[in-house]
């Protein structure tokens, strides 16, 4: 058997791989993708920890995150489309609006 | 102890009407201004007649408030608590006094926005209102902040040249302090909870239940930062020239007249009950800042070329003489200092509405540009007379009564310090008399001007009432006295007996027992 | 009726009221005989009660009623009281009497103002304030009084008030008399802690028992004192004096001469045991008064203004009833308060005369050979001219004389010195304003051409009442050289008076009287020499010490040096601190508080980026942060 350890260690590398490439790409959509990237290594954590404490909490709590990052994903995607459509543009660098 | 007249909370009513009038005014159109006047004069007006039964009903005799309504609110201690005892009550009948007055003198000076300009005049008496007869601190912080609102837009909206600048310097300074403030109440709050057990932040129970020393001190001073920007104390009063300066007429009438009272009330109403031996302890220090204040106040209006900024310096003088007179800690002082806040509120308002009048009809206030106005306006002249005589304490009038009775008490209190403030005899004499004679007396700036017209009705009936009140209470100061006799007493009578209590007391043990018992009988 | 004396202030402060708010509406002749009527029915109650008095049967401590309690509070209590006795009877039988003359005579000199009722209003109050002032049996009832005459004194100096110089007179008669009365205020203050209250009566009784500390009671009587300098124009508080000539005649002969003026004396008297219990207040007294006497002539020698000729004379002649008060013979002070008020106030309301028929004039130096054409102004101006001048039998004679044998008598023979001296000055100037005025080539321009006429029934009557008076009054007070019983005055007032120090024998005193007299003719003399005929020798001493005369006509150039020292420095030493300290100082702190925040702000404004990236950045460094401080 794969012990546990090995899955929480995957979990945090891709947890880690996905930060890194939040802040490396410059593209919206490639951010949002790393964003799902970061989500799932947490989906990884709590399955890796449910499997290795026999309890069902960690596997009902997967559930509730990926409908969430599903539901997120929908309205982040519709968003990213209409920036697209009014920017023309989906690269971070360029969407300043909130510069103080 | 509750005396309601006919079963109606009359203190509420008197506090709120105001702003019933002023939600009632919202729906009032605004193309009609005279519709907007009439009604909000009418609201104050009635709120007038409802604080004068409340003095008709008031118990000179009895030290404890009156008219007391009480109705648990948000709980733990946030109650609505209300009552008027003999401090307040006067300070209440003044703002009820004044703001019809003031409204009145502003018929025809404010021409645009009328409706806003009602509105917030009447949101603003319910806040001075409210200040004076809260009987919960927490309540006391609502209304306290709640009055720097009205007068933020009032400033600002309708002020002179550089209202934004003054208003912003105004609404500031006094948050400032009044944060400091909000953190002593927390810290009260917990304390009481800690030594008696119970939530409470009825003045009543605080008062009775003495803080450790050390606790105090802190507290006072974070009190007194309010109370002490509020007043104006030396050096804290640079934001009172330009916010005089640059409100309306009316602004400035209730401003002097009222505003400025609330920060001595929260000296006499919280600063000395609460916290005794700080308070006792600060005195001296206090003293010398208002000592200064006095003199500096004095000086700084003989500089000024305005007249409205000298008017307002004048205050920052007079005041001065009240908070020395307050923190003398004696009985005549405290009472000669409550007298004459009374007195000043009608005198400066006097003298603000006199300014009002004049600059109504050149538009400017510079006093070089008056001369001779005595001979055109003649009335005007001997009314304008008579509110600076009031201000310079002459024997007769309202102010002499009240700075006798400070002089008294200060002098009792200490001698160097009353010679010092009995220059404000000089100091008032000098730089009114010289505005009376530039603006006055001499020949006419010019002759052909025909804008000089005396007083019409209206601005008769803002000004004699006034000045009749000012002869009135020079005269017959009894009628007023006599009824804060036993308010006044019972502040100084915490000086007298709390340090002994709060010495040998250990904050868990003996507070709660004591506190207990003392507010035991007073409920 | 004399247990009406209570109504002797109030009527005409209810004359006052009516006048002051109804005037203008009333005719003026109703003004005219209402004002006068109000005065001249306060006199009618002061004699009746002076008559209770003085009669059989009498209370030797006078008569009190207690009207209201004003100021209630605490420990400090001053009710309206009114109380009655010897010397608050000749007081205000003067302010009465002197009074009721004036409104009459005033009715023809301010017969063509146009604020007529508003002056009459004013005379009346001042009246009123006076009589509160003398009737009071309180110091703080007495304070009312004292400040308001000084109202009265503001509002009739300035009484043409579009003139700049009466508006500015005004106002500094008031500044400067505040300044006194600060010092007055702490004096009651200290007398009202330490005696427990304010009656005259308790403040006496504890300074003659001693329960009054001699420290404590020095300080209270010098500061009282000073409040008097202020009142009685006496140094260093005189210089409103002068400069209130601006005010009608008639308001510079009631309030100036007569009555306001002599307040600090009464005040003095009022108090004579706290006074006489402080020897070194007594002293400062006796010595402000004689310096101010001597120094008020040496002016008095060289003005060429009519009105400011009486004006030095008068703070002289208050300097010489201080020194009756300073030597412990405070009768003789009241003595000559009172015979001064009858000349002084004559001479006024006779150079009213003069310069009413000169149309204004008032310089000496235009006139002259005026007495042919004033027949009843030039008596009695001469009645009183030899009256001040202490000529024989005259009231002046004894009452000056009063005083200086009393300073003589105490052993204060500087003080004796300086009176005689001022006495000759005195008899000087007055004759040398005489001849000036009446005697003489007419040097006016309009006495030559214009007719000149002498004033009419109303002004002149009383004029003539006031002489006689000024003759005759002396007899009231005759010393006892002519035998003990015949010093009425003395004996009548005597009793509301600590007991006077010092005693000469006949003979000494008649030495003094001839001494007196005799520097009275010396001054009469060299006045005659020098005036009568031509202005040669004055003006040839003039040029031979230019300097001195320079000094002299220049008023010591006292006024320019206070305005150098104290009220320049003071207005552009405000006006300095406002710029310097109020303005930047206190603002800027305030100001910088605010830039200081808004440049926190600004750069603290530099995290807000707009960057999704750095406001993730933000979130990891948190995240991070937070996580290592829950495992570490």
């Amino acid at each position: 058997m794969i012990p546990s350890a090995a899955f929480l260690a995957l979990a945090a590398l891709l947890f880690v791989l996905g930060i890194i490439a939040f802040f490396v790409k410059k593209d919206l959509l490639t951010q949002f993708m790393a964003v799902e990237v970061m989500l799932n290594a947490g989906n990884l954590a709590f399955l890796a920890l449910a499997k290795g404490f026999g309890r069902a909490d960690g596997q009902m709590l997967v559930l509730f995150v990926i409908t969430v990052a599903a539901a997120e994903a929908v309205i982040g995607l519709a968003i990213i489309v209409l920036v697209f459509r009014q920017r023309k543009t989906i690269r971070t660098d360029d969407l300043k609006d909130l510069k103080g | 102890m509750s005396t309601i007249i006919a079963g109606l909370p009359l203190v509420t009513i008197v506090t709120f009407l105001p702003l019933a009038g002023a939600l009632a005014l919202a729906f009032v159109r605004s193309d009609s201004p005279r519709t907007v006047r009439a009604v909000a004069l009418t609201v104050s007006g009635l709120t007038f007649l409802a604080s004068l039964a409340l003095l008709a009903g008031f118990n000179g005799s009895s030290s404890l408030p009156q008219f007391v309504e009480r109705a648990s609110w948000l709980g733990r201690g946030l109650d609505y608590h209300v009552g008027l005892d003999g401090i307040s009550l006067f300070l209440v009948l003044l703002a009820a006094f004044l703001t019809p007055l003031a409204l009145l003198s502003s018929w025809r000076a404010i021409e645009d926005r009328v409706k806003e300009f009602s509105i917030f005049m009447l949101v603003l008496e319910t806040g001075m209102i409210g200040v004076f007869v809260s009987q919960n601190l927490f309540l006391f912080y609502v209304f306290w902040e709640a009055m720097l609102v009205p007068m933020y837009f009032l400033i600002g909206i309708w002020g002179g040249r550089r209202r934004i600048y003054a208003t912003m310097k105004f609404v500031l300074f006094t948050m400032f302090g009044s944060l400091l403030m909000l953190v002593g109440i927390f810290v009260i709050y917990a304390a009481y909870h800690r030594a008696t057990g119970s939530f409470s932040l009825t003045i009543g129970d605080l008062a009775a239940a003495p803080l450790p020393p050390g606790l105090q001190t802190w507290l006072f001073l974070a009190f007194a930062l309010a109370f002490a920007i509020k007043v104006p104390l030396f050096p804290l009063h640079t934001w009172l020239p330009d916010a005089h300066v640059e409100a309306p007429t009316a602004g400035s009438v209730l401003l002097a007249a009222v505003l400025l009272k609330m920060g001595a009330y929260g000296f006499l109403r919280l600063g000395i009950p609460l916290f005794p031996q700080a308070a006792a302890r600060f005195a001296p220090a206090l003293s010398i800042l208002a000592v200064i204040g006095i003199i500096y106040g004095g000086l700084m209006a003989l500089a000024q070329k305005d007249m409205k900024s000298l008017v307002a310096y004048s205050s920052v003088s007079h005041m001065g003489l009240i908070m020395l007179a307050v923190f003398s800690l004696n009985f005549e002082a405290v009472e000669g200092a409550l007298y004459q806040m009374l007195n000043h509120g009608l005198s400066t308002g006097a003298l603000f509405l006199c300014v009002g009048i004049l600059y109504e009809r050149t538009h400017t206030r510079l006093i070089a540009d008056y001369g001779g106005v005595a001979a055109r306006m003649p009335v005007f002249s001997g009314l304008f007379l008579m509110a600076m005589l009031s201000s310079a304490g002459l024997p007769g009038l309202n102010g002499f009564v009240g700075e006798i009775l400070c002089f008294f008490g200060i002098f009792t209190a200490n001698k160097v310090l009353a010679a010092l403030a009995v220059s404000t005899a000089i100091l008032s004499a000098a730089y009114l008399l010289w505005l009376y004679r530039r603006v006055m007396n001499g020949p006419l700036k010019d002759p052909d001007d025909d804008r000089l017209r005396d007083l019409d009705r209206r601005e008769l009936a803002v000004l004699v009432p006034v000045i009749v009140l000012t002869v009135f209470m020079g005269l017959f100061p009894g009628t007023i006295l006599r009824k804060m006799d036993a308010s006044v007493a019972r502040t100084i009578e915490a000086l007298r007996t709390r340090p002994a209590v709060a010495a040998t007391m250990n904050p868990a043990g003996l507070a709660t027992s004591e506190a207990a018992r003392v507010t035991g009988s007073e409920r | 009726m004399s247990d009406l004396f209570w109504l002797i202030p109030l009527v005409p402060g209810a004359s006052a009221f009516i006048l002051l708010v109804f005037g203008r509406r009333l005719p003026r002749a109703w003004v005219s005989w209402q004002a006068a009527g109000a005065v001249f029915l306060s006199l009618l109650l002061s004699a009746a009660a002076f008559i209770g008095l003085a009669g059989p049967g009498a209370e030797p401590q006078g008569l009190t009623k207690t009207l209201f309690a004003w100021i209630v509070s605490g420990s400090f209590r001053t009710a309206v009281a009114f109380h009655f006795d010897q010397l608050a009877a000749v007081m205000a039988l003067v302010v009465t009497g002197v009074g009721f003359l004036i409104h009459v005579y005033s009715v023809g000199y301010m017969a063509e103002d146009g604020r007529y009722s508003r002056y009459f209003a004013f005379l009346n109050l001042f009246t009123f304030f006076m009589l509160v002032l003398v009737l009071a049996p309180d110091i703080v009832l007495m304070f009312v009084g004292w400040e308001g005459v000084g109202l009265c004194s503001y509002l009739l100096i300035g009484f043409w008030f579009d003139r700049p110089a009466a508006a500015k007179a005004g106002m500094k008669a008031f500044v400067v008399n505040r300044i006194g009365d600060a010092a007055f205020i702490l004096g009651m203050l200290l007398l009202l802690a330490s005696v427990g209250g304010g009656s005259f009566r308790t403040i006496n009784d504890a300074a003659a028992s001693g329960a009054l500390a001699p420290g404590l009671a020095t300080l209270a009587a010098i500061l009282l004192f000073a409040g008097a300098t202020g009142k009685s124009a006496q140094i260093p508080l005189y210089v409103w004096l002068p400069d209130a000539m601006e005010g009608p005649t008639p308001v510079s002969a009631l309030i100036h001469a007569a009555t306001m003026v002599t307040a600090g004396v009464y005040m003095v008297c009022r108090l004579s045991w706290l006074y006489a219990a402080s020897p070194a207040a007594s002293a400062a007294v006796a010595w402000v008064g004689a310096v101010t006497a001597v120094y008020a002539a040496t002016m008095a020698l060289v003005q060429n203004d009519i009105k400011r000729v009486l004006a030095y004379s008068t703070i002289s002649q208050i300097g010489y009833m201080f020194i009756g008060c300073g030597v412990g013979a405070y009768a003789a002070g009241l003595f000559h308060l009172v015979t001064h008020a009858f000349f002084k106030s004559l001479l006024f309301l006779a150079a009213g005369s003069v310069i009413h028929a000169l149309g204004g004039e008032q310089d000496m130096r235009r006139m002259g050979g005026l007495r042919k054409h004033l027949p009843v102004t030039y008596p009695v101006f001469l009645v009183g001219a030899l009256a001040i001048s202490g000529v024989p039998f005259l009231s002046g004679f004894f009452s000056k004389d009063a005083i200086l044998t009393s300073a003589f008598a105490g052993g204060h023979y500087v003080l004796y010195g300086l009176g005689l001296a001022g006495a000759v000055m005195t008899a000087f100037y007055m004759f040398r304003l005489l001849f000036l005025t009446f005697f003489g080539p007419a040097r006016s321009p309009e006495g030559a051409g214009r007719h000149v006429h002498e004033s009419p029934r109303v002004m002149t009557v009383p004029l003539v009442i006031l002489a006689a008076f000024s003759a005759l009054a002396g007899f009231l007070g005759l010393p006892a050289l002519f035998g003990e019983r015949v010093y009425l005055f003395g004996r009548f007032v005597g009793w509301a008076f600590a007991p006077p120090s010092g005693h000469v024998s006949l003979s000494v005193e008649a030495v003094l009287m001839l001494t007196a007299t005799a520097s009275a003719l010396l001054g009469i003399g060299l006045a005659f020499r020098m005036y009568r005929r031509s202005t040669e020798i004055p003006q040839r001493l003039a040029r031979r010490f230019p300097a001195l005369y320079r000094l002299l006509a220049g008023k010591y150039y006292v006024d320019e040096a206070y305005d150098a020292v104290v009220v320049r420095p003071l207005l552009r030493g405000s006006g300095w601190v406002y710029e310097r300290f109020d303005l930047k100082v206190i603002d800027r702190t305030l100001d910088g508080t605010a830039a200081a925040a808004r440049s926190a702000g600004r750069g603290l404004n530099v995290l807000q980026s707009g960057l999704v990236r750095d406001y993730a950045l933000a979130f990891l460094l948190a995240a991070i942060l937070f996580l290592g401080f829950l495992l570490i």
